[in-house]
């Protein structure tokens, strides 16, 4: 039984990585995750963390650094945002092609132009194609235990990838929020030291990040391929061990009043618990609507999105994030999950909550109105809707 | 056939004695060997690790081995010997034969 | 070969490359306890195509501008998991990923003072991706991005003066070498090392390293120019421990004897079209005697 406290995201990321005994963290300041590189300092300068900090001059040092440490056989995690996680981006495709397992948590927030230090998915997004693992918090509890199991699940030698976990910038980030810590023997119980499968030693020399040609190159992208395939059996089995350890569950896709829904409300992250208050609400006045929350982003919980989308006649997909010319990604992947499916619901796709607005209600009845009218049609009109757009400041708005 | 590593990383140091760069040469360097007067400038300068050492105790001349040497002639230009007018030249180039 | 080598043949590097011959005086002084970060660029890619290293050591690349960076983490890695001591910590970039791409990552190791000796092979272009102008470039130089044209003779602009700016981080070590000096690269490869095993800080070693490919001159004359580099003063050799200036030790020819510029310059292809250029060359000459006249020299 852990101990009840009350923090913000950043320091259940930076707790969790102090329970984890991680050896390096290599970072450098960004909003809104600056808070985790302090506390690691404070951990280490109270002397309650036994870790080498290591602060860069940028954010794609520090991922070089920590592909680095990693390689010579390190526990390794560190936090970003934003822009700092489009400078890392080179680095975050060689740390998971280095199949080297470093931990990141990241502060989800928007990207500039124009500059914005508010939440939304659009950096962790952009590198869904990185080889990373991707797992959304919606709360602080959620944070803190994804962080630990990210170490386990990354370097499990079936995986060996690098895991990124998103909690919203500020809404989680700097939010306090009553969370129970684990305690160290029983972290030490679920995640024991890390066991590289090659490191750099002077005794057994071998050459890390060597030149792939086509010869082999497409071998070695296939067994990241794998790997990112494995990890989907590798992560139920360690949110199973996590929940008989620590009594909380989770699921790749966890799912809400769901069963006789016509319409159900697909979320990541913070905004899952306001979709859950908006069915109540909406299940009171009588519309059968349902929520589901992806909690794993990469690998892409495909067989679960099958299985929710047998019950629904309408997935309402929340995107806080978009490609532009294209759709909003979750959308785009849910799609693509569906599309060999014989029988599959209507798909819209909702742009929402960019930049920090916030996501309410008056959100939900919106989307619900425009699914409704949907399913009224029988058919599709327009799958992308922008929610709660300010259409008054736009050239030809009302 | 050897099955790859996992993240490309290579466990055995030194492999690419496996790859034969002799095979690049158009000119080689040949060695008279009662010219050589050890000085090992031709070891220390070849770039591909392509010559044992000679040893001046033993007066073992020293030896070029042509499965790695790629002919770049740096021996030949960096010879003590050949250098010296009062020496005999213990390095020259020759055109590689088929 | 010899089975004491710890940087073997069979790499793909070009006939007569003068930074393979460097590599190997430098881990024939720093030994097997040594671990190599190497940036991208010819070393990476001559010496690790998969499933063959040239490299005993071990050896880790990850990208073009962060061999520093890389180097720093396994630098703090080493120290936290107790493997640290009697390990030498090399960094090797080329003068593409130290000049210019890789400065910052450069910079910031030098200010966080890890004792790592970082080494730049300065063969004075991007050679990997075929013989483009860097900041490393000498004025002049014909590369494949700062043409010898009708208007425009080679590349404008002056070499960027990468040790001093790195001996100004206030370092342990700094010091220049080239491939033609072998007792005095590795002299000064070995007290880069003891400086860092006595935690002093990083070192710094720019090896000026003549590309027969890059430069258009025949392979055999790599060691013979970077010999003339130095006879002409165009290269000067010097080392400086600690951060005094006054400590710099530069070893360099007197006036008399130091070679005219034009000897160096048409070995050359790429400065081939300085020599019906009188006026570029007596400038350079002058640039370079003010400079030696700078140093007593």
């Amino acid at each position: 039984m852990g101990v009840k406290q009350v923090v913000k995201g950043n320091f259940a990321t930076a707790v969790a990585a102090k329970l984890a005994r991680v050896d390096v963290v290599p970072a450098y300041p960004i909003t809104p995750s600056t808070l985790f590189p302090e506390q690691i300092s404070q951990y280490i300068a109270n002397g309650e963390m036994d870790a080498e900090l290591l602060l860069t001059e940028s954010e794609h040092s520090a991922m070089s650094a920590a592909i680095g440490a990693s390689a010579a056989g390190a526990r390794v995690a560190t936090a970003t945002a934003s822009q700092g996680l489009k400078l890392m981006s080179e680095m975050l495709f060689i740390a998971s092609g280095m199949r080297l397992p470093i931990v990141a948590a990241i502060g989800n927030r928007a990207l500039s132009a124009p500059i914005n230090i508010w939440c939304d998915h659009s950096d962790t997004m952009a590198e869904r194609d990185s080889g990373w693992m991707q797992f959304y918090a919606e709360n602080n509890q959620a944070a803190l235990d994804l962080m630990l199991m990210a170490f386990k699940i990354a370097e499990d030698h079936r995986v060996l990838l690098p895991a990124m976990v998103g909690l919203d910038a500020f809404v989680l980030t700097h939010t306090m929020e009553g969370v129970d810590v684990p305690l160290q023997e029983e972290v030490d119980e679920f995640l024991p030291q890390y066991k590289p499968l090659y490191t750099l030693d002077v005794k057994n020399p071998m050459t890390f990040g060597s030149f792939g040609t086509p010869a082999h190159y497409m071998e070695f992208k296939y067994q990241q391929w794998e790997a990112m395939n494995n990890a989907r059996k590798v992560i139920d089995e360690v949110f199973k061990e996590f929940e008989e350890k620590f009594g909380r569950k989770y699921e790749q896709v966890s799912e809400y009043r769901t069963d006789d829904a016509d319409i159900i409300f697909i979320t990541m992250g913070s905004v899952s618990g306001t979709a859950r208050a908006a069915v109540d609400r909406l299940r009171e006045k009588g519309i059968k609507v349902g929520a589901a929350k992806i909690v794993v982003f990469r690998p892409f919980p495909h067989e679960r999105i099958r299985e929710i989308a047998k019950k629904a006649k309408v997935l309402a997909i929340l995107d806080r994030a978009v490609s532009f010319g294209m759709s909003g990604p979750v959308f785009a992947d849910i799609s693509g999950s569906l599309i060999n499916e014989e029988k599959r619901p209507m798909l819209l796709d909702f742009i929402i909550g960019l930049g920090g607005r916030d996501i309410t209600f008056r959100d939900f009845d919106e989307m619900t109105e425009i699914s409704m009218k949907t399913l009224e049609a029988g058919k599709v009109e327009e799958p992308v809707h922008w929610i709660n757009l300010r259409k008054e400041l736009l050239e030809g708005g009302a | 056939m050897e099955k790859i590593t996992i993240g490309a990383v290579i466990t055995t140091p030194g492999s690419s004695l496996n790859y034969k760069t002799g095979s690049w040469r158009t000119m080689k360097p040949v060695l008279t060997p009662e010219n050589c007067i050890f000085c090992n400038m031709c070891w220390q300068f070849c770039p591909d690790s392509a010559i044992e050492p000679a040893d001046p105790r033993e007066k073992k001349p020293i030896r070029i081995d042509y499965d790695y040497c790629k002919g770049c002639g740096i021996c030949v230009q960096e010879c003590l010997a050949n250098k010296n007018p009062n020496l005999k030249d213990a390095l020259e180039m020759v055109p590689e034969e088929k | 070969m010899a089975s004491d080598e710890l940087f073997v043949s069979g790499h793909r590097g070009c006939a007569g490359c003068g930074m393979a011959t460097a590599v190997r005086m430098i881990l024939q002084e720093a030994g097997p306890n040594t671990i190599v970060a190497n940036a991208t660029g010819c070393l990476e890619v001559m010496t690790t195509g998969y499933p063959e290293t040239a490299w005993k050591v071990p050896w880790i690349h990850a990208a073009f501008e962060n061999a520093a960076a890389v180097a720093s983490g396994v630098d703090v890695a080493l120290k936290k998991l107790g493997k640290r001591e009697g390990v030498n910590i090399l960094a090797f970039a080329g003068d593409g990923g130290t000049f210019d791409i890789g400065f910052q990552a450069l910079s910031g190791m030098l200010e966080r003072g890890h004792n790592i000796t970082y080494v730049v092979f300065d063969n004075e272009a991007y050679m990997n991706t075929g013989i483009q102008r860097c900041s490393s470039t000498p004025p002049y130089a014909s590369t494949t991005t700062s043409p010898a044209g009708k208007v425009i003779p080679g590349k404008q602009g002056r070499k960027k003066p990468i040790a001093n700016i790195v001996a100004a981080h206030d370092i342990a070590y700094t010091a220049t070498a080239t491939i033609a000096y072998p007792a005095d690269l590795k002299k000064k490869v070995k007290k880069a090392l003891e400086l860092n095993a006595q935690g002093k800080g990083p070192a710094f070693i720019h090896v000026f390293s003549p590309c027969p490919t890059g430069w258009r001159y025949p392979s055999e004359m790599t060691v013979e120019l970077s010999r003339m580099a130095v006879e002409t003063g165009i290269f000067v050799l010097w080392e400086q421990e600690g951060p005094d200036i006054s400590n710099r030790k530069v070893s360099c020819p007197p006036k008399e004897k130091r070679k005219p510029v034009e000897e160096y310059f048409k070995l050359q292809g790429r400065f081939r079209h300085l020599l019906k250029m009188p006026d570029k060359i007596a400038e350079i000459q002058k640039e370079v005697d003010e400079k030696c006249a700078k140093l007593g020299f």
